[in-house]
């Protein structure tokens, strides 16, 4: 046991850790709360497609030289907001037009990447997450946006669950649910760059998802989901990087499947409640 | 009697069609109406238009005394809300989102009192904090009644309220309709299918086939030829909306379109009379 906390001793002086936590709580913390509306509204896809996008600007960011998130915030930020019009205006059937948007722009993202450096390292790292990939601008970053999106989320508290809960009695009642849309896809554009680098482009989205409905297996009102899903996220997240160093594993991989265990036994615990 | 809401040559396209055909009316402060109609018939395209969902293509909606945004709205169920998690008090707090801060975490003291009020009013308190999820159809168009009811003062418009529930929660959700119109001076705009039901409740009838066909009061809505054919095609089965009603409409459309042109025009003013007559009766 001693040993164990020595370890986490260990753990908890390297920097890239301290980094890697506090942009990791952050994260969590906007992720949880904006998977919430995402998932009631049927707009889970948009968070993955979001990365797949996310993935292609930083490749194109590293060929031209330019700062990975500097690339990868407005064009992540123009695509969500393309696949928020494509899902209204139903021109293609949006979960199919979203679906070849993420995986064209991974795609060429990945071909960017061979052409110029080969298959190395550094894609490793961009489609798995890595905790070392965060530098401290990227953390200066990374807190600003996480900050900016948990105040908007605060302010907007009201209105986002009016319209995520019935849009059209929000929209009649003069809440104007586009305005609000849009604020979603970019609040949800700015997490998924800013958590990318460190959970990978293939592994971002479910610390989106996982949280919100982990909360909706047990709780019953819209407040105890938000609180639930929060206190769930930053629970698995820093469960998911001490066990993921104390037994050499993949940082993103492991969150993510720390995230599914809370999820089966949330469910169980849902389905133990009704009976 | 003043006027509240007045149409004023209102057409409205819904995909690419046109749902709604220069349709004027007036409905006044107080009044109960029903808008009824075949399925397809532009009702819901209607009620929309005049809570602002879908933008008019031409003519004028005019709210007197009140805002647009002051209608209390009770849309047709949706399936998003069948497996939400928010409790009762939380879904009718969203009534009272237009009295006060929009952009600001917490809510205001007169907006709870406003929101408890309702509940009150409704009988919602009792499951005031069970889950929406977890309740009947019948609770659930309560709690989104309350909802509606805390948006507004004035005007309550509900778009199939009763299209989800059995007979005996329609019945009490009218007689909760009937009471808010009766005590509250609520004026109540209704789309309904079923026919009898609207009869049974509602002072102004408005029947729509893309034009308005007919517009006043109820009693004399009986003896137009639109009642025969409404009732007489469905009379005995008031639920059922098989598409051979689709051929009736339409040569009902044709036959009564004078009919209608010429009633339009007299509309607002039997309305009136009538409901001196209403009120000289009680």
């Amino acid at each position: 046991m001693t040993a164990m906390f020595e370890q986490l001793e260990i753990l908890f002086s390297y920097v890239f850790i301290q980094r890697a936590l506090v942009v990791g709580i952050l994260v969590s913390l906007c992720a949880a709360l904006l998977g919430i509306n995402l998932v009631l509204r049927r707009f889970s896809m948009i968070g993955d497609g979001l990365s797949h996008v996310g993935f292609g600007a930083l490749a194109l960011a590293a060929v031209l030289g330019l700062a990975p998130l500097a690339v990868a915030i407005p064009v992540v930020i123009v695509a969500a907001f393309f696949m928020l019009w494509l899902n209204e205006r139903g021109h293609m059937q949006g979960d199919a037009a979203i679906a070849i948007l993420s995986s064209s722009a991974l795609a060429i993202g990945v071909l960017i990447t061979a052409c110029t450096t080969g298959m190395n390292t550094d894609l490793n790292s961009y489609m798995f997450g890595s905790v070392l990939a965060i530098s401290e601008g990227d953390m200066v970053l990374s807190i600003v946006v996480s900050v900016v999106v948990l105040l908007l989320y605060a302010f907007c508290y009201h209105p986002l669950f009016s319209v995520t809960f019935d849009e059209n009695f929000a929209r009649a009642t003069g809440t104007r649910a586009n305005l609000y849309n849009l604020l979603l896809s970019l609040l949800t554009a700015l997490t998924v760059v800013t958590g990318m680098r460190l959970m990978g482009t293939l592994l971002i989205s479910p610390l989106i998802i996982f949280p919100a409905l982990t909360a909706m297996r047990v709780c019953k009102s819209y407040r105890g989901v938000v609180i639930c899903s929060m206190v769930t996220s930053v629970f698995c997240f820093v469960s998911g990087l001490v066990l993921s160093f104390l037994f050499s594993l993949p940082t993103g991989a492991t969150i993510v499947v720390v995230n599914l265990a809370c999820f089966l036994v949330f469910s169980a615990a849902g389905a133990l409640r009704k009976n | 009697m003043t006027p509240l809401l007045e149409v004023r040559g209102l057409t409205v396209r819904y995909e690419r069609q046109t749902a709604v055909d220069d349709v004027s009316f007036i409905i006044n402060d107080g009044d109960y109406a029903a808008v009824v109609g075949e399925n397809g018939s532009g009702k819901s395209t209607l009620v929309k238009s005049l809570v602002g969902l879908i933008p008019p293509a031409a003519g004028e909606i005019i709210m007197h005394g009140t805002e647009k945004s002051e209608i209390g709205y009770l849309p047709q169920s949706t399936i998003v809300q069948k497996d939400f998690p928010a409790s009762v008090t939380e879904v009718v707090m969203t009534g009272c989102l237009g009295r006060g801060q929009r952009f600001w975490p917490f809510y205001t003291k007169e907006q709870k009192r406003t929101a408890a009020d309702t509940m009150e009013l409704l009988g919602v308190t009792p499951f005031a904090k069970k889950s929406f999820r977890e309740l009947s159809g019948g609770q659930q168009q309560r709690v989104l009644l309350a909802r509606a009811l805390c948006a507004t003062k004035k005007l309550l418009i509900l778009d199939e309220p009763a299209s989800v529930l059995d007979p005996v929660v329609t019945h009490e959700l009218y007689g909760i309709l009937h009471r808010l119109n009766e005590e509250r001076g609520i004026t109540v705009l209704m789309v309904s299918h079923d026919i009898h039901c609207a009869l049974e409740q509602a002072k102004t009838i408005l029947h729509m086939g893309q034009n308005l066909l007919y517009c006043g009061s109820a009693e004399e809505y009986h003896h137009t030829e639109l009642y025969r054919r409404m009732t007489g095609s469905c009379g005995d089965m008031p639920h059922s909306h098989t598409h051979h009603n689709v051929h009736h409409v339409a040569q009902a459309h044709s036959d009564m379109q004078a009919h209608s042109d010429a009633h339009s025009h007299t509309a607002a003013q039997e309305h009136t009379d009538h409901h001196t007559d209403g009120e000289a009766a009680t």
